[in-house]
């Protein structure tokens, strides 16, 4: 919405003599800064607080990515130049880091927005207890990260009394065997022991937002559909998804935003192990372990700019999501 | 040419009018029935997502010896010592000022959440200040900033200013890191505000603060308290943060948690009972809001 097409509905109480004046050069541009700052005014507060504590470390962050900078050997801290950003790219432990953040947020992302869907279409039905099954489904997502991360680690996925390997031998005895397959998931599969966990957390997000989208599909277009001869799978290619694109693409959004910057799910299940370090997990080792503050900043920097490129990215094709809003 | 393609379009106006005006504003009777198939596999997809945490909830009240069984004792007695050594009756830890601790970071960062977004939610909505859309664009970017990126000063800051392990500082990184979100979702809630019912209160003469209080906070109150409820969950849950910054005083819950990562990971049932605990109150919040939580969560994307 521009000024000119807001100003005129927030200035009612205008009388005909007052408009007058308004509409003379002087007194509207006057007017019109004076109406403009004041307008701004509750947005500040809000603002300066998030660019000091979002922006300002960042800067110093920069700064930093180009010292030699080592809490180990504090007598060698100087400028470094590039040397942080070379060790960054040369670095195969970093690159490996790389490759396992977008693994983990795509599968994650991918694999929950698709099943999330399914159960929301499920649940978009009628039947019986629709309300308890949506409160169990909710319940994964409530659980806090650590907690859950735990819960898979020691209370599903351990090898000798876990549940997963706990059921398999359960199954066996079932048809009298004895020497049931036990798997050491967290040794034998690491990255996926990582990602079913955030897997089961990030569902029910996506089920929620995709559900809200289904509810808020106007029936009667479908109703008219279906008595011009459309079959279910027509609605649902031509009305359903369609109607569901933002929905989708939000939940893609906030999903990627959190996966990417997954710490605890890793922290916690593999401590990094076995080639499940994703960045924030590297740059937190490099800066408490290696306290090597040059390079985890030169990291940290690196890993902006690949965020930033991928939610340009990510926004440009979101931006439906804005044209909505301009048309209010 | 223009006397042709009026008539159509007087003509097909009433009927577009018509038709908009009559879309029901809830799902009536004409949801899709299905075959009682669908109802079932509901329930089967429901009943393996709650799974792992009915299985926690039951660990925790099993002694260690039952709990560290395979096959899985599903019928072993029922008991409470695994609380009794979390809370540490018998010995143990003392989960208390952990607990106490993430209470006061996420209820404080809360309540600053909502008294700095509300009227910057405000500004961005009824009244929209200029460039608004890349206000939202640049609160939404803060979020792109991965926070292990700004971890190092904000270390090095506490560590100079001495609110290393300080509760004080960890309740102000939460409020900006929430701040962006709850301001997102409160636009889209205070823009259901009729535009008539603020020029009346403008026209009577009333100010910022008795137009956010008695026009605004009325018709927005569902929305408020989802986007508060949002802001606790995700303060409550954060671990990064509160793992750099704080250590023996100030830390919170999740971190008191990530102790059970590996020196008690044996003691399986303790670790069920602590993960339900510090899991309890998000759990709780989360059941009793549903609907608010879905409302918040798709952050009025249809409005």
């Amino acid at each position: 919405m521009s000024p000119t097409e807001a100003t005129p509905v927030h200035a009612p109480d205008l009388t005909p003599r007052q408009r007058t004046t308004y509409e003379q050069p002087q007194g509207a541009a006057a007017r019109s800064r004076r109406e403009a700052r004041r307008r701004r005014l509750p947005l500040l507060p809000a603002m300066v607080l998030v660019v000091v504590a979002t922006q300002l470390p960042f800067l110093v962050t920069i700064i930093v990515s180009f010292m030699d900078w080592n809490a180990l050997r504090p007598d060698q801290r100087g400028f470094a130049g590039l040397d942080n950003y070379v060790s960054v790219f040369t670095n195969a432990s970093t690159r490996s880091a790389v490759w396992t953040t977008i693994v983990l947020t795509v599968v994650v992302v991918g694999v929950s927005l698709v099943l999330g869907t399914l159960i929301a279409l499920l649940l978009d039905r009628k039947f019986l207890g629709r309300g308890a099954v949506r409160t169990m489904m909710i319940a994964p997502f409530l659980v806090v990260p650590v907690a859950a991360a735990l819960l898979w680690k020691h209370a599903l996925l351990n090898p000798s009394f876990g549940l997963f390997n706990g059921v398999l031998t359960w199954v066996w005895s079932l048809f009298g065997s004895s020497s049931p397959p036990q798997v050491a998931w967290l040794q034998e599969y690491p990255l996926l022991a990582v990602e079913m966990s955030l897997i089961w957390q990030w569902t029910p997000f996506m089920m929620l937002i995709v559900l809200a989208g289904l509810q808020s599909k106007p029936l009667d277009v479908v109703e008219a559909a279906r008595m011009d001869g459309a079959g279910a799978l027509q609605i649902f290619r031509y009305l359903t998804f369609p109607h569901l694109r933002r929905y989708l693409e939000l939940g893609g959004l906030l999903g990627s935003i959190y996966i990417v910057q997954n710490f605890d799910a890793v922290f916690i299940m593999t401590a990094g192990a076995l080639g499940t370090a994703n960045l924030p997990y590297t740059i937190y080792a490099t800066f408490f372990q290696r306290q090597d503050y040059g390079l985890a900043s030169a990291q940290g920097v690196v890993v902006v700019i690949g965020t930033i490129i991928i939610a340009t990215f990510a926004l440009r094709v979101v931006s439906s999501l804005f044209d909505e809003e301009n048309a209010r | 040419m223009s006397t042709v393609s009026e008539p159509t379009s007087t003509s097909r106006n009433p009927a577009v009018a018509a038709t908009s005006f009559k879309r029901p504003r809830r799902r009536s009777g004409v949801e899709q029935k299905g075959s009682p198939l669908w109802g079932v596999l509901a329930w089967v997809v429901g009943l393996l997502f709650v799974t792992p945490v009915l299985w926690m909830l039951l660990t925790s009240f099993h002694s260690e010896v039952d709990a560290a069984t395979n096959p899985p004792s599903l019928f072993a007695p029922l008991t409470l010592d695994a609380y009794r050594n979390f809370f540490g009756i018998t010995g143990g830890g003392n989960p208390w000022p952990p607990l106490i601790n993430s209470a006061t970071a996420s209820v404080g960062s809360t309540v600053l959440v909502l008294l700095l977004a509300i009227p910057a939610a405000y500004a961005l909505s009824i009244k929209p200040v200029k460039k608004w859309t890349d206000v939202l664009f640049f609160l939404l970017s803060t979020k792109f900033l991965p926070i292990v990126a700004g971890l190092l000063p904000l270390f090095l800051f506490a560590r100079t200013t001495g609110l290393l392990d300080n509760i004080t500082l960890l309740t102000l990184l939460y409020t900006t890191m929430n701040l962006p979100i709850a301001i997102w979702m409160m636009r889209s809630f205070l823009a259901e505000v009729p535009v008539e019912m603020l020029e009346a209160a403008q026209l009577d003469g009333a100010g910022l603060v008795t137009i956010l209080r008695r026009v605004v906070a009325p018709v927005a109150l569902p929305g408020i308290a989802a986007t508060a409820l949002i802001c606790f969950i995700f303060s409550w849950n954060e671990l990064l943060l509160a793992r750099t910054l704080t250590s023996v005083v100030a830390g919170t819950a999740p971190v008191y948690l990530t102790g059970f990562a590996t020196s008690q990971g044996l003691f399986l049932a303790q670790v069920c009972a602590a993960a339900f605990v510090i899991s309890l109150p998000v759990l709780v919040a989360g059941f009793a809001a549903q609907d608010k939580l879905v409302q918040g969560l798709s952050l009025g994307a249809v409005k």
